[in-house]
């Protein structure tokens, strides 16, 4: 008996809802590694196509006139850009405009009657912004290297970055006696839909808790002696997540997935990362964090932390921001100096 | 053609019966009046009933739904009982097990203490559902064989669940009850240790399941194939083998040279379907208490190549590197 039109409809149907949560083919895979061992990035173009705006940089202002009188010979109040020339204090200010608040113009920090006044708080968190900018510049060139950042690295026209992450609420849940969410299990952004552990910035984007869970010897050393375990790995596997979510890539281009810890294997591309993990840290516990009294609290997230940067604020889901266009090369006026950190630990800042 | 159907072509109606007279005192436990339904004929057979529950049956359905009512629960509540929320979310919801911190002991029941006590009536329930099982085959004067296959799959659940637990000392080494929750252990617990597809009994636990799904579908179609000459009457066959069953055998004689028998082939299912969860359960056993990383055991031992170097030079772990941030 064959089956008559209906039956073949109704397959047919079946069969195209089944695949209509899929991307349609063809997807582009580039080998990386060696043939045979499935080290390939795979990406797809039609949606590399639709993102393409965000990764564009915007065209550089001319360079300015590096001679003449110094910014703060001729500003009040300048801390952070004094040795600029007037016309590079002049660019950078302008720039700033662009890049962060092009629709809202110089009033969004500063007070129009008076540019000099410390009183609006963007101003004062603009100030810091320059200086993490200049300190990133200048001492993470294991992470940036030449190509650098500016603030429009981030900002993309935008005073708050698309990017940004806050701690989660977890209180409903953890008061109850039942329904603990184990701070994971449901459809969460930060770990690209997945159920795993949903917030893997506090651990380690702020907090310096170990990434690596694998076993380094073959055989065990004691039962447990590593201190690592699977619930740890979920977590460090989050993380691993949101990476490869911020940066648009899989697990290929950092790990042999055959061997996800061992280095000798993995391709270069880690060692960048491990430094960026280190830089985002070192950004939210020396930058970021300390202005949060600085922000209203409408800025700050439901537990009143300031919003942090993450690989995905700078990266936008491409593996390099702005596909690796150099754009800070065209601003020395942001090329450093390294700012010279008090090293706090969160501890101490707790105790202030 | 009409053999060649998704649907069972015959159904015997007849008046529905009780089942062959058994000694002892299991008859007047069988309960309810057997009746005939016409869908259920069309995927197996058309008689609903009778039921046994038995006192130990019994005991094993309140414990699951003990269990299942505890998972549930906690569930709903971590959607604020919100149906829909629940419907959509409910591949991600989960009952975890303890944090590491609380090793072997209680945890409060918010923070896997309910994962331990849905546990314990799940693991009750599924063993005293083994011994009904073991006891229903023995009353019908039957093999034990189904028992012994269910005993392999509960051998799997317990070192999951209970004995790699307590050797490892800790309950958080053990596997949520959730979808997609389940699925990210699976994966976490072969990172953790170095890549599961390295584990030989991993591998012969795949061979087993790949090979139990490749047995079965050569035997339905073998047995679908020549059942318009009686090849479904399998058992008359190995006695007195008829059309059905020379054309079968000739049929897998021409195609690979050897050929199972009426009899064997289930012979042979059943020990690739028993050795899937078996090996599957020793090699979870092993992970973590023998071997700790079996990409490692594998390099050792010779059975993971090495790669040719892509990328100019090794790549060196910065940790390792002086003045390294």
């Amino acid at each position: 008996m064959m089956p008559n039109r209906t039956t073949w409809i109704a397959m047919i149907l079946v069969g195209a809802s089944l695949l209509s949560g899929c991307e349609r083919p063809p997807i582009d895979t580039v080998q990386t590694g060696f043939r045979g061992t499935g080290m390939a990035l795979v990406y797809n173009p039609r949606t590399l196509e639709k993102t393409e705006s965000l990764h564009q940089a915007p065209a550089a202002l001319d360079p300015a006139d590096k001679s003449g009188p110094r910014a703060r010979q001729v500003y009040q109040n300048v801390k952070v850009l004094g040795d600029l020339s007037v016309g590079e204090f002049t660019r950078v200010m302008v720039s700033m405009t662009q890049w962060i608040a092009p629709e809202q113009g110089c009033g969004y920090c500063h007070n129009l009657q008076n540019f000099a006044d410390d009183s609006m708080y963007t101003k004062v968190v603009a100030r810091r912004m320059t200086q993490m900018t200049q300190h990133l510049n200048a001492s993470w060139k294991s992470h940036v290297a030449d190509t650098g950042v500016t603030c429009y690295t981030c900002h993309r026209g935008q005073a708050v970055p698309n990017q940004v992450w806050f701690a989660p609420d977890n209180s409903r849940l953890a008061k109850g006696m039942l329904g603990q969410r184990n701070g994971q299990n449901e459809p969460a952004a930060s770990v690209g839909g997945s159920s795993l552990p949903k917030d893997p910035f506090t651990a380690y984007l702020l907090k310096d808790t170990p990434i690596r869970q694998i076993s380094q010897t073959a055989l065990p050393q004691g039962i447990n002696s590593t201190g690592s375990s699977t619930q740890m790995t979920e977590a460090t596997y989050g993380l691993m997540m949101h990476m490869s979510n911020g940066l648009g890539v899989n697990c290929a281009f950092c790990h042999n997935s055959r061997n996800f810890s061992d280095w000798k294997q993995s391709p270069p591309q880690r060692v960048t990362a491990y430094h960026g993990i280190r830089m985002v840290r070192e950004l939210n516990n020396e930058f970021i964090s300390p202005l949060t009294s600085t922000f209203p609290p409408n800025r700050l997230g439901p537990k009143g932390d300031v919003a942090k940067v993450n690989c995905a604020t700078c990266h936008q889901g491409a593996y390099k921001p702005l596909y690796g266009e150099p754009m800070a090369k065209l601003y020395p006026e942001l090329q450093g100096p390294a700012v010279k950190l008090v090293k706090t630990t969160l501890a101490d800042r707790a105790t202030k | 053609m009409e053999y060649q159907n998704l649907f069972t072509q015959v159904q015997a109606v007849t008046t529905p019966h009780h089942g062959v007279a058994l000694q002892g005192p299991d008859n007047h436990e069988r309960t309810s009046s057997p009746f005939l339904v016409h869908l259920a004929g069309r995927l197996g057979n058309a008689q609903i009933g009778p039921l046994y529950l038995g006192k130990v049956g019994l005991v094993s359905a309140l414990c699951f739904i003990f269990a299942f009512t505890i998972v549930g629960f906690n569930m709903l509540v971590q959607v604020n009982y919100d149906p829909i929320q629940f419907v959509r979310q409910l591949f991600w919801l989960s009952l975890d097990p303890p944090a590491p911190e609380y090793g072997l002991r209680l945890a409060p029941l918010n923070q896997g203490g309910w994962w331990n006590i849905a546990g314990f009536f799940l693991t009750v329930s599924v063993l005293l559902w083994w011994v009904r099982v073991y006891r229903r085959a023995r009353a019908l004067q039957m093999g034990t064989h189904v028992a012994w296959a269910f005993a392999a799959a509960i051998w799997l659940f317990l070192v999951l669940g209970l004995i790699r637990p307590v050797l490892m000392g800790s309950w958080a080494e053990a596997v949520p009850f959730g979808i997609f929750s389940h699925l990210d252990w699976t994966a976490a617990f072969s990172i953790r240790y170095g890549n599961l597809f390295y584990n030989p009994f991993h591998m012969l636990s795949i061979a087993f399941l790949y090979g139990s799904a490749l047995l079965f579908a050569m035997h339905g179609a073998t047995i679908l194939a020549v059942s318009q000459y009686g090849g479904d009457r399998e058992v008359e066959q190995i006695v007195d083998r008829g059309s059905a069953s020379e054309r079968a055998a000739l049929f897998w004689r021409w195609t690979m040279g050897f050929n199972a028998t009426m009899e064997s082939i289930h012979r042979w299912a059943w020990w690739f379907a028993i050795l899937c969860p078996l090996t599957g359960g020793i090699g979870i056993l092993l992970t973590g208490t023998v071997v700790d990383n079996w990409y490692l055991w594998g390099v050792k031992h010779g059975i993971a190549p090495p790669y040719p170097d892509m990328w100019g030079m090794p790549t060196v772990d910065p940790q390792t590197l002086q003045g390294a941030k």
